[in-house]
């Protein structure tokens, strides 16, 4: 199921992912973030699911990247005597990362998982559209009422105070 | 799943087991409020991973995309209203530390 290509791409989404935690400007990190998502979803259309990789590829990799970039555009950048002061807190407190993630991918190497799960029958669903408007529609009017709630919690969030 | 196919599945979940590692350890290591939204995110993207890798394995692709889809809404809606609330926080206390957090306590 792994094949050469697909390793590659595993392993370029851990490096962004290491990068995303490493380094130590936000703005980079956000940046990495969006590298790891495009990752994804080049590795979620070689699943076969195409429509979920798109969907990863605009939301993920174009809006969430854009309103992290947003929200770290609103911040103020630290002083040269606070960055300087992080840099070494940061290295202290992340430098073990990049080898506990080697150490726990070479230990689950070795371990040999034995499960023995029943498959159900495969593809009672044909496509997604079908999924999603036939079978669970209450899945989109979840995702309505989700939508909403969100919108009204940003509007909460951001409402002016009344006059004083 | 038999075992056949989970010795198919297990080197992608090596890769999500240490992707969510890596998001763990931001979420437990940094003070920052954004980089530990980061940090979620990471936990989320091997969420999707890997509900995208067992509907392919189990051959439901339309199940885990539909899935997936309704995932990444509510992905986008809890990062767009935490990302307000990091903006609320950071307008009351001028920092985005964690440390210099002094609302809710005592």
């Amino acid at each position: 199921m792994v094949n050469t290509i697909d390793t590659i791409i595993l392993v370029c989404m851990i490096l962004g992912a290491l990068w995303v935690v490493m380094t130590r400007s936000l703005l980079r990190a956000a940046i990495a973030l969006a590298f790891t998502s495009a990752a994804l979803s080049i590795l979620m259309f070689r699943l076969s699911s195409p429509l979920a990789a798109v969907f990863e590829l605009s939301v993920c990799t174009g809006l969430v990247s854009v309103l992290f970039i947003s929200a770290i555009g609103l911040t103020h950048p630290s002083t040269r005597e606070e960055k300087a002061e992080h840099k070494v807190e940061r290295l202290q407190r992340f430098k073990y990362l990049p080898f506990i993630v080697v150490a726990v991918g070479i230990a689950l190497s070795f371990v040999a998982v034995k499960l023995s799960l029943r498959l159900p029958p495969p593809e009672i669903e044909s496509d997604v559209p079908t999924v999603l408007w036939n079978l669970r529609p209450m899945e989109i009017v979840g995702q309505v009422i989700i939508l909403l709630s969100g919108v009204f919690g940003v509007v909460i969030l951001f409402k002016e105070t009344g006059a004083k | 799943m038999n075992g056949e196919l989970l010795q198919t599945f297990w080197p992608l979940g090596i890769f999500i087991i240490m992707l969510c590692v890596i998001g763990l350890y931001c979420l437990l290591a940094t003070y920052n409020l954004i980089r530990a939204l980061l940090g979620l995110e990471l936990i989320i993207k091997a969420v999707t991973l890997l509900i995208i890798a067992v509907g392919h394995i189990s051959r439901h692709t339309a199940l885990a995309q539909a899935m997936v889809i309704t995932f990444i809404v509510i992905e986008v809606v809890v990062m767009t209203v935490a990302i307000g609330i990091v903006l609320g926080i950071r307008s009351h206390n001028d920092s985005l530390d964690v440390r210099k957090i002094r609302m809710l306590k005592g």
